[in-house]
């Protein structure tokens, strides 16, 4: 589980496209330098957005022979930033930039047992890891969460290769998951991997606390893309530096007060280093959608920082997704930088 | 099985080495509470004893600033706490606190490597830990035996461990080597015989009749006071893949019949070796010597450490100045007799094991 995290570059080929559940294509790549990918691992790749090039993170589905073909899978979100929607366009024959496989998120062999957590197309950081833990001969149970059965990647799949160990949950099928009732299943010496949308994710490790687990058996991924309200424009004001500037749907705060000329202190780019922390002066009738994993629940109820990487404002101090709508006025978030 | 085309492979003066394998890392006894360093395959491991005391073994560089945790303490039932800025991880390696934050940075740990005690050694696994089978833990057992006793020493060799293990399959180097101890000229003189499968090599060699050199008439004495005469001597060298190799090795009084089974009339020792590369010009080499007579005896088990010290030694000084010699003559190339049969079949399983991991080509 050696965590390699030096960025080498490199050319990959596409040589195979499908649709593997509504919006979510299959993608194999035949990387130039091949590397074997382990479980948790992914790929850091180039793409085209808008004529410019912009960095994005996809979990490796698959590695087979040795790393000489990568799958990776993209769910093409309906408020993408760009990049799903340039990955949907991709054909076999094509050629991109990848890194070989990066890991933040390794998988522990030798643990007693443990529960793999997908939401959605969370799937494609996890799908990897049960593989591993089935040919160990671990004791595992899969956890598959989505919303409709027709978005859910791979479900036959995985059902057949995992049978019994497989358990899924629907919400249009009246099955959602009750996630106190699974953590509250969970022995001391489980390991818990979970990667899927933040309120999931929130959900789980609120849980998590309350019953005293150990906390590194919590094991998750986040590359920081979803809140718990829906993306809006808002307007960011930085008073000392007289600076305003507009966050669209599509953008992150951090990169719109880059575009501002403001010179940021940043990391990770995806709310766990804590590095691009803003200080809060006044949020004008909204809320803060915060979506990093850096602050506890304390520091995020306070509201008087956010990871302006990840996190955003919202305009209905109450936030529930009806409520934010895109007749509404944008929020107002007015914050002092480093 | 697969066909290696490459024959120049087989000739390379030295092997990268194989990461799913297990290596020793540490005696038993090294391992305790308190973290220590040591490089095993070109990766820095800090080992330590939880509370419990099982053995762990730890990339040696925190995530954060690479500070190396073998200079940290050990805390909690399983921990080890970094010493420049106090994150604590857990035995998986896995971030348990960071002072200056409420929450802990899901992506904070430090790679945690599959760890086995056996045979008083701990072992440690560097390669895919889907593959770490203890199964595959190198069968040292006359280690920990009840009808063995013994000891050993580590040497931290100047050398590619390549050339320890050739050392060891070529043992006609004792003539010249250990010429005050266990050399012989019958060595050179006696045939051999080689076999190996897919995980072993080994070489046998009977000396019958011959009078025993001085290291073995001391045992022989030992085991029947005022002996005289001739003996037959053997060496049953067996090599276990990636880099063990036990050497069965004895005198028996001449015609007893012990190259048909029969030993009673001789000693019997196991020159137990196994060699962890460190970097691919440095290698720990555990050995020990275990003997099957006289096992209460602490002062004989003394004595042939002793011994086997001072017999190392001369292969020690050996292989640094083989070492420094390969260095300092890059564009000459390795040959080989007819002797090191056992050594490159060796190699041909070691190249086998690099390439199933797809590091032949790298290593060359």
């Amino acid at each position: 589980m050696a965590a390699t995290n030096n960025e080498v570059w490199q050319s990959a080929t596409v040589v195979a496209i499908s649709d593997v559940a509504a919006g979510i294509r299959r993608i194999e790549l035949e990387p130039s330098a091949p590397k074997h990918a382990e479980p948790g691992s992914h790929i850091d790749l180039r793409a085209t957005i808008d004529g410019g090039q912009e960095k994005r993170s996809y979990s490796i589905v698959e590695s087979k022979d040795l790393g000489k073909t990568l799958v990776i899978s993209v769910f093409k979100a309906p408020v993408s930033r760009g990049g799903s929607v340039y990955m949907h366009t991709l054909k076999p024959g094509d050629t991109l930039r990848i890194t070989q496989p990066l890991q933040n998120f390794p998988l522990r062999v030798g643990a007693e047992r443990y529960v793999l957590l997908a939401g959605g197309i969370g799937i494609t950081a996890i799908m990897n890891m049960a593989a591993v833990l089935r040919n160990v001969k671990a004791d595992y149970t899969l956890v598959y969460a989505g919303r409709t059965r027709a978005a859910m990647a791979y479900l036959q799949d995985l059902q057949e290769i995992h049978g019994a160990r497989l358990q899924v949950h629907v919400d249009d099928e009246g099955s959602s998951l009750d996630v106190n009732a699974l953590v509250g299943g969970i022995d001391p010496g489980t390991e818990l991997y979970m990667c899927g949308p933040i309120r999931l994710m929130d959900a789980v490790r609120r849980s998590w606390t309350e019953r005293e687990l150990a906390l590194p058996d919590l094991r998750y991924e986040t590359f920081g893309n979803s809140g718990w309200y829906d993306p809006e424009e808002f307007v960011v004001r930085i008073p000392r530096l007289g600076i305003e500037a507009k966050v669209g749907q599509g953008r992150s705060m951090l990169e719109a007060l880059e575009d501002a000329g403001v010179d940021m202190m940043f990391d990770c780019r995806k709310g766990e280093c804590g590095l691009c922390e803003v200080r809060i002066l006044n949020l004008d009738g909204g809320a803060v959608d915060h979506r990093d994993v850096f602050y506890s629940e304390r520091q995020q109820h306070a509201a008087e920082k956010m990871c302006c990487c990840v996190s955003r404002a919202v305009s209905s101090p109450r936030g529930s997704r009806t409520d934010a709508n895109s007749s509404a006025t944008p929020a107002v978030v007015t914050i002092d930088v480093s | 099985m697969t066909v290696l085309q490459s024959s120049s492979s087989t000739t390379a003066k030295v092997l990268g080495h194989p990461l799913n394998a297990w290596y020793v890392a540490a005696w038993d006894h090294e391992v305790t509470r308190k973290p220590m360093a040591r490089t095993i395959a070109d990766r820095p491991l800090a080992l330590y004893r939880t509370e419990d005391g099982k053995a762990v073994a730890l990339a040696d560089a925190c995530w954060h600033r690479l500070a190396p945790l073998s200079m940290g303490k050990t805390v909690g039932k399983d921990g080890i706490q970094c010493p420049y800025h106090g994150i604590v991880y857990n035995s998986a390696g896995r971030c348990a606190s960071m002072p200056a934050q409420e929450t802990i940075n899901p992506s904070a740990t430090v790679p945690s490597f599959p760890v086995v005690e056996r045979h008083r050694f701990v072992w440690v696994w560097l390669g895919d830990p889907t593959q770490a089978d203890p199964d595959l833990v190198p069968d040292m057992h006359q280690m920990d035996s009840q009808e063995w006793a013994g000891d050993g020493e580590t040497i931290f060799a100047p050398c590619n461990y390549q050339l320890v293990l050739d050392n060891l399959m070529d043992l006609t180097h004792e003539e010249f080597v250990h010429a005050s101890s266990i050399g012989q000229d019958e060595l050179s003189e006696s045939d051999f015989v080689v076999s190996h499968d897919d995980r072993t090599v080994t070489v046998s060699r009977w000396m019958l009749n011959i009078d025993a050199p001085p290291f073995w008439l001391k045992n022989m004495r030992d085991k029947f006071p005022g002996f005289e005469g001739k003996v037959d001597r053997w060496q049953i060298i067996r090599f276990e893949a990636p880099s063990t190799i036990r050497i069965d090795v004895g005198v028996a009084k001449a015609g007893t019949g012990a190259p048909d089974g029969d030993r009673s009339q001789g000693v019997n020792g196991y020159v137990m070796n196994t060699i962890s590369p460190e970097t691919a010009k440095t290698c720990h080499y555990f050995w020990a010597f275990m003997r099957n007579y006289r096992l209460d005896s602490q002062l004989i088990t003394t004595q042939l450490r002793n011994g086997v010290h001072g017999v190392f030694g001369e292969d020690e000084a050996m292989l640094k100045a083989q070492q420094e010699a390969i260095d300092a003559n890059p564009d000459y190339e390795f040959y080989n007799l007819n002797i090191d049969a056992g050594g490159m079949w060796v190699r041909r399983l070691i190249e086998r094991m690099l390439q199933a991991e797809g590091r032949l080509a790298a290593a060359l």
